[in-house]
């Protein structure tokens, strides 16, 4: 960071301010909170725009007078990334929260970056549609928020990820231009698929204002099961099994643990006739393994996972391995966790995605500061010895959650020999580094 | 072009990996767009990413455009040559590198054609689902350029989706790998950009796709009925009651005759014809089939038939395919078009279809990916009757402002290469594209991967709009500035 950089963005002159607050209305600037702190670095001030054009414009005079900015949609994922290397605005898009069009009829929906799941789901419910993705935290999450972080739960197996579901976006760029591709068909070619780009971004590149997704009927029906299985081999043959039948199932996800033998939870959607007959399959392809009717924390397997009851000794990892890599990955992470002292279970997604908890053991006696300090350094080991296991096979594991006190660690891991490109896009939309600095791959 | 560069290509692709000659070089003056032609410096066939990247590196110091082509079948000009360019062709780059069935991922080489990648896995009852008509002879590298969907991307998805890993040669001759066999790599996702920018931004040289296995049963079924509003009522019923069909596909009354005249699929002759696939598990197919034959009925379908055999579906699915080829039947000179609009529309927009064939006196056929609204508007002319190819020109530009008036897009699957970019600044603002473009400076700042495509008004990367600086493939005139 230069100089006059440094000078701008330690003090924020008032005659931006008076600009913002003239722009805004004086209820919607006001000075951050320690709240609003950002993986434990401090802002400024808090923008809420209540428009798409003033949220470009503010976002324009903060890259102006080099500041950073962080947007935020509701914050549940606010800590996934990389403490930013600077951070003087956050950019709120509570006001931005509207249904524009649920063309129900042709099974899209437009809506504004704010809006949470759940108030869209609902809304779409009413037509008998949906988002089909099962999000962390849809009370709370909004769609900004799950599109920059690209969260996808075990729907995904069959209705594809956001990268799928988005038709089309309109984003705020730092030079404020508000640029929109794709369209609201579900079918269209023309031009770049900047959708994509910005899925999974984590709002480096711009500030997305809306999105239009194509949506699914609700189901008919639907039924789950839990299967059992004696070990992770066990486990891994069934999930390997399933996938190569011609059951026709939503999601499939299995739960490995340090303590109890591994579970696989299916569910299946449609007619009753339909489901009746793969019940009947599933039965016959699970063999002597126990099949019961699910029960319904299988929907919220992943938020169970998340609910840290101490963030200080826990880490949170998502991890991408093929899905035949299943078994041997569970047994890597059961080594790595038993080398360095660690409690852990996860989630695995038959699409290979899944999350992994980590957490310290209890210190047994003694100074406890310097053994929470010593098991904090073994809870990085783990996810360092993992990361370094996983990406030999071409695999990742990107650190979502980790204690403050832990010695830091990157969270993304390798970016590839892209990552120069990546850069280079970067640089191309956001050149002075505007967006999140630092809070991505390899320093973006 | 300098003979001392020809002879430096030469030495990287052999004497077989290089064609110079003009009566050779003819076959690569155009794509499936015909109406334009380029005749390109010359075509290599490069075997190898090494070969690619050598060519390209030669391109990139002496600044010479080129554009990569698959197989040619691409319906927007997207491999038209550029003037002072090469064409680079990965046709000889065919092979199936990899099939890992238990992750359900293939690797191939862009030259691979679509069908024999399920060809390859058909013994497992997998197959790769995107189906574009041309599947028999349409290449990977062609379909991932202009993300190619087809028939069953309703329920399957496009090219996009089944395309998970890209080994990319970047313009300046840099290897890179985006995405990856496992899901969501650390980073951008450069490959989702890739796909689908007409080789705008590189050339792909290995592709990790996913493919899918077979469903247990298929159910294909016909219905006749009076117009295609009706046969448009059953498709929104359909969706209405909860279904995502593999595929449902209409065509009017024109395209069945012509579908009959040159396959004799045996369609009922009708004012709108109705093609819907469910496919899965046996006894949910089953149960939905009877959903959707009610509602064709409740809707006026005058005949309803369920194809009872392989063979029988294979006919109907030939019929529908052949569909445009078949125009030649009926006329000797057609226009395919292809935009999108929201299903919904369909009635209005048909309407005002019919109005300005009445109007220009002008036939158009039509077929439709009815599920997901993309439409294929055939105008149909005869290029001996003076005026009549400028009128249909006309007629098929109006037909893409009816679907971005309606909402939709100018194009669901043909890609805009040079056929339609002025078209873009209508269907974009400015803003739009130029954000567009900054992703493209960003892939190839000197703008030399298939320069002219796409884009309105092709911007010279790390220059502000306005300020003139002549830049070489301006002064050779393949860039325009306005």
């Amino acid at each position: 960071m230069d100089a006059a950089t440094k000078s701008q963005s330690t003090v924020l002159h008032s005659a931006l301010r008076y600009k913002l607050i003239a722009l805004l209305g004086p209820d919607h600037v006001h000075a951050a909170s320690a709240a609003d702190a950002v993986a434990g670095v401090p802002s400024k001030l808090v923008l809420v725009p209540g428009t798409e054009m003033e949220l470009a414009e503010v976002l324009r005079l903060c890259d102006e007078a080099g500041l950073a900015v962080i947007p935020r949609g509701s914050g549940t994922k606010l800590g996934w990334g990389n403490p930013p290397s600077r951070a003087d605005i956050i950019l709120s898009t509570e006001r931005l929260n509207e249904i524009i069009e649920h063309a129900w009829a042709d099974l899209t929906v437009s809506v504004e970056a704010g809006c949470t799941v759940q108030k869209l789901q609902e809304a779409l419910a009413q037509h008998g549609q949906r988002l089909a993705l099962d999000s962390l935290w849809p009370e709370k999450a909004t769609i900004g928020g799950i599109l920059s972080t690209n969260d996808s739960g075990a729907l995904r197996l069959r209705f594809g990820s956001l990268r799928d579901l988005i038709i089309g976006v309109t984003i705020a760029l730092p030079d404020g231009t508000l640029a929109r591709s794709g369209g609201k068909v579900v079918k269209n070619v023309a031009g770049y698929d900047l959708p994509k780009l910005v899925t999974g971004a984590l709002g480096t590149l711009g500030v997305i204002t809306r999105a239009v997704f194509r949506l699914y009927p609700l189901p008919l029906n639907s039924r789950a099961f839990t299967v059992s299985a004696a070990d992770a081999g066990e486990a891994q043959k069934f999930v390997l099994a399933v996938q190569d039948s011609r059951l026709a199932h939503a999601f499939l996800q299995s739960h490995f643990s340090d303590e109890a033998s591994p579970v696989s939870d299916i569910l299946f959607e449609g007619t009753e006739a339909g489901l009746a007959a793969q019940e009947t399959q599933l039965r016959i392809l699970a063999g002597p393994a126990s099949v019961s009717e699910a029960s319904t924390s299988t929907w919220t397997a992943r938020e169970e996972l998340w609910a840290l009851l101490d963030p200080q000794s826990t880490a949170i990892a998502k991890i991408s391995i093929l899905p035949a890599n299943l078994a041997n990955t569970i047994q890597r992470i059961d080594g790595a966790a038993h080398l360095h002292h660690l409690r852990w279970n996860a989630l695995m997604y038959a699409t290979g995605i899944g999350w992994l908890r980590l957490v310290c053991k209890a210190p047994a006696s003694g100074d406890t500061a310097e053994r929470s300090r010593a098991a904090l350094v073994q809870l990085r080991g783990a996810l360092q010895l993992l990361r370094v296991e996983l990406e030999r096979q071409g695999a990742s594991l990107v650190a979502l959650h980790t204690p403050e006190k832990m010695p830091a660690l990157d969270v993304w891991g390798d970016a590839g020999d892209a990552l120069p490109l990546m850069k280079s896009v970067k640089h191309r939309i956001d050149p002075k580094n505007t967006l999140n600095p630092g809070r991505f791959v390899g320093g973006i | 072009m300098d003979p001392l560069i020809l002879d430096e290509f030469r030495a990287i692709v052999g004497d077989r990996g290089l064609i110079s000659s003009p009566e050779e070089l003819h076959t690569y003056e155009c794509d499936g767009m015909t109406n334009l032609r380029v005749l390109p410096l010359a075509v290599l066939l490069p075997a190898s990413t090494a070969e690619v990247q050598a060519v390209v590196r030669v391109c990139h110091r002496e600044r010479i455009p080129f554009v990569a082509r698959g197989s040619g079948t691409g319906l927007s000009g997207g491999a038209l040559p550029v003037k002072n360019g090469i064409v680079i062709s990965l046709a000889r780059m065919n092979h199936i590198l990899e099939v890992d069935i238990p992750n359900a991922r293939v690797v191939v080489e862009p030259g691979v054609i679509n069908l024999d990648v399920t060809g390859r896995v058909q013994s497992q009852e997998y197959f790769y689902a995107p189906d574009p008509s041309s599947q028999l002879v349409c290449s990977i590298g062609g379909n991932l350029a202009e993300n190619a969907g087809g028939a069953h991307c309703l329920k399957y998805g496009f090219t996009t989706t089944h395309v998970l890993g890209l080994e990319v040669v970047l313009s300046d001759g840099t290897l890179v790998h985006l995405g990856r066999k496992t899901l969501d790599t650390p980073g951008y996702d450069l490959a989702g950009v890739f796909v689908g920018s007409e080789g705008t931004l590189g050339i792909a040289t290995k592709v990790i796709l996913r493919i899918v296995k077979r469903p247990e049963c298929v159910r294909t079924l016909l219905a006749a009925f009076a117009s295609t509003n009706e046969a448009g009522a059953a498709v929104s019923g359909i969706i209405a009651a909860g279904m995502l069909p593999a595929a449902i596909e209409m065509m009017d009354k024109l395209s069945i005759q012509a579908a009959e005249a040159a396959v004799h699929a045996n369609y009922p002759d009708c004012g709108g014809l109705l093609l819907v696939e469910l496919d899965g598990p046996l006894a949910e197919v089953e149960a939905l089939m009877a959903q959707v034959d009610e509602i064709c009925r409740k809707n006026g379908a005058s005949e309803i038939r369920l194809a009872q055999s392989e063979t029988e579906r294979a006919l109907v699915w030939k019929g529908r395919k052949a569909a445009f080829a078949a125009m030649g039947r009926i006329s000797p000179n057609y226009i395919v078009q292809d935009g999108v609009i929201p299903r919904t529309a369909l009635p209005q927009v048909m309407s005002e279809i019919a109005r300005l064939s009445r109007e220009t006196g002008l036939r158009v056929a039509n077929v439709f990916h009815a599920g997901d609204g993309n439409l294929h508007p055939l105008v149909l002319f005869d290029r001996r009757i003076p005026g009549q190819e400028e009128t249909a020109e006309a007629l098929s530009s109006t037909i893409l402002e009816l679907c971005i008036a309606a909402g939709g897009s100018i194009t669901g699957e043909h890609g805009v290469g040079e056929d339609k970019k002025r078209m873009m600044a209508k269907m974009f603002a400015e803003p739009d594209l130029e954000t567009m473009q900054r992703v493209r400076c960003a892939f190839d700042p000197l703008l030399l991967s298939n320069p002219t495509k796409i884009f309105p008004t092709p911007r010279l990367c790390g220059e502000k709009p306005g300020e003139y600086v002549p830049h070489p493939i301006e002064a050779a005139g393949l860039a325009e500035r306005f």
